[in-house]
């Protein structure tokens, strides 16, 4: 073998007697092992080199500058709000509104993301559609769906409960030292618990992911037809300079 | 209580199987062993196998926190290529979710993971839930680049554009014996989005395995039958949701599962008893390519071994 194979071979016999006797062929002996790919293996290179030019092409696309990050955009800063969830947030915001618009004739209201949604940090400097690639790696779709106050009200008490700085944009939530809530404000109105409000999120989301199980309440639903990660290089393509901030969107006076 | 019985059981069995292997040692149950039969020119399959590769072409990165410097396609064909030529008896498979993970799908939709499995002379894959992340059309442009059979035998494309691309099993011959395989799915609704999946139909694992099997054991007469499934290994909570342990207990006439969809590392292949009180193997070696599962079947010479007469040593 010219291989450092790791072997699992250890006997055990099962069953007991064997006869001899004429039938149908049958399994006497059966070995199983793990074969590890590691870098023992020499590399077939006309595989290798079949893969290349792909590689090349994707890493030319995924690698070419779109934007310049002024500082690190990391979800670990910040304690209700980071300035990572509020860049995904308001990215998802200001490339759905139109679409939604055009789709519904209705405005769109505020959105809502995961938290753990967001799977890598963007380190100052240049930022390519890779940096979209490892910030968002998954397929998810924008979905909006249309919520009464009622159901508004309950994914209020969702993010003040938990705590977690999901990322939101379009709406405004203050609690206070006791996480008592003392006041939600949506598109820079009071919120209003008689009235249906439009959210745009994750479809991963309204299927239950993260038990936002608020989004079952939803009146409607409607499909932006739009990978996440996809709005955001459009985004990436379009601006300069990403600079977001933590700001006052939710907040706990002190 | 009737379930918990058997399940006591086979943790008993489990505990059993993990304590012998724990010794590493050669352990001869009854003392009894193939010395009644011949050994001579004994037929041999080996059987290759990957899940969940999930478009991982090349090798994690050398500073990668979990698989580091592990997998890549160029290797794993090096290795498949070897034991090819230490037995041309060999079939390799793959248990489905070959598409996303990697930009390879996300810029060319699975071209180049098909491309590259027919370069491997993959013969049979199994469809997993992420095969359908680019609808049913998306599967359909790549069934040109796709040399080896995509095999299911519960989803029903009857109403889609997959009909008639994809077999419910198919029977290979290696060195005069019969190797019958078969494909199982997971339940798409919830998992995977309508859009994608459309008219596909899902049907109840378990019932359709246990009929599958059995007509490739009573009609085809195979000689070895070999499920591909995309069921997941194990859900324990969830009497009512397949997988792969149940399914292994709960039918007959299999005598390997090669999971997937879990990403279980299993770094043995599990053994548990069928219907008929038979052994089955169920494997699964995690994802990403960075591992590749090995089953050698021996079958004796004078092809007469007594049912479930098998050594197994994993």
């Amino acid at each position: 073998m010219i291989l450092k194979i790791k072997h699992y071979v250890i006997f055990i016999t099962i069953g007991s007697l064997i006869s001899c006797q004429t039938g149908p062929k049958k399994v006497s002996e059966v070995h199983a092992k793990q074969l590890s790919l590691n870098d023992s293996i020499a590399q077939i290179d006309s595989i290798d080199s079949y893969i290349t030019p792909f590689r090349n092409r994707i890493d030319q696309v995924l690698d070419s500058p779109l934007a310049y990050a002024s500082h690190n955009i990391t979800k670990t800063k910040g304690a209700l709000n980071t300035n990572a969830g509020n860049l995904l947030a308001d990215i998802v915001f200001e490339q759905t509104k139109p679409i939604f618009k055009s789709r519904t004739g209705n405005d769109l209201d505020f959105v809502l993301l995961n938290y753990g949604g967001i799977r890598a940090v963007i380190s100052k400097g240049t930022v390519t559609a890779r940096t979209a690639y490892e910030v968002m790696p998954f397929e998810n779709s924008i979905t909006t769906v249309a919520m009464n106050g009622r159901a508004i009200r309950e994914l209020v008490n969702y993010l003040v409960k938990s705590s977690v700085p999901h990322p939101i944009s379009g709406i405004q939530i203050v609690v206070d030292k006791n996480k008592n809530l003392q006041a939600v404000t949506i598109q820079g109105k009071p919120f209003d618990e008689e009235r249906i409000y439009y959210v745009a999120t994750s479809n991963y989301l309204v299927s239950g992911g993260d038990n936002m199980v608020f989004f079952e309440k939803a009146t409607s639903i409607t499909e932006i037809d739009y990978i996440i990660r996809n709005a955001i290089i459009d985004y990436f393509k379009k601006v300069d300079t990403i600079a977001p901030v933590i700001d006052d969107r939710f907040i706990q006076k002190k | 209580m009737i379930a918990s019985y058997k399940r006591n059981k086979m943790m008993n069995r489990r505990k059993f199987i993990t304590n012998t292997v724990a010794g590493g040692a050669f352990v001869g149950v009854g003392g009894f062993n193939l010395t009644s039969c011949s050994f001579l020119s004994k037929k041999h399959i080996t059987i290759l196998h990957t899940n969940d590769v999930h478009s991982h072409l090349d090798p994690f990165p050398k500073d990668h926190a979990d698989f580091p410097n592990l997998g890549g396609i160029a290797r794993r064909a090096a290795l498949v290529e070897q034991i090819r030529k230490e037995n041309p008896n060999t079939l390799l498979l793959d248990a489905g979710d070959i598409f996303q993970g990697t930009p390879y799908f996300n810029f060319y939709g699975g071209e180049l993971e098909f491309k590259l499995m027919s370069k491997l002379k993959y013969d049979a894959a199994t469809i997993g839930n992420h095969d359908f992340d680019n609808g049913l059309k998306g599967l359909l442009a790549q069934m040109p680049n796709a040399k080896f059979d995509l095999l299911s035998a519960n989803y029903d494309f009857s109403n889609t554009v997959m009909d008639g691309y994809v077999k419910p099993y198919n029977v290979y011959y290696l060195d005069d014996l019969k190797v019958g395989i078969f494909g199982l799915g997971i339940a798409l609704k919830g998992l995977v989005n309508k859009k994608l999946y459309l008219e596909t139909k899902y049907l109840n694992p378990i019932e359709i395995a246990q009929d599958i099997s059995t007509s490739l054991k009573n009609e085809e007469q195979c000689d070895l039958i070999i499920c591909l499934s995309h069921l997941g290994y194990s859900y324990e909570d969830d009497l009512q949701k397949p997988d792969d342990l149940k399914l292994a207990a709960q039918t007959e006439h299999i005598d390997l599962i090669i999971g997937g969809h879990t990403h279980t590392f299993l770094d043995k292949p599990t053994v548990r008893n069928n219907r008929q009180g038979n052994k089955v193997l169920i494997n699964q070696v995690g994802c990403f390519g960075i591992n590749m599962g090995r089953i050698d079947f021996y079958f004796d010479a004078q092809k007469n071994v007594a049912a479930n007469g098998r050594s197994i040593h994993v």
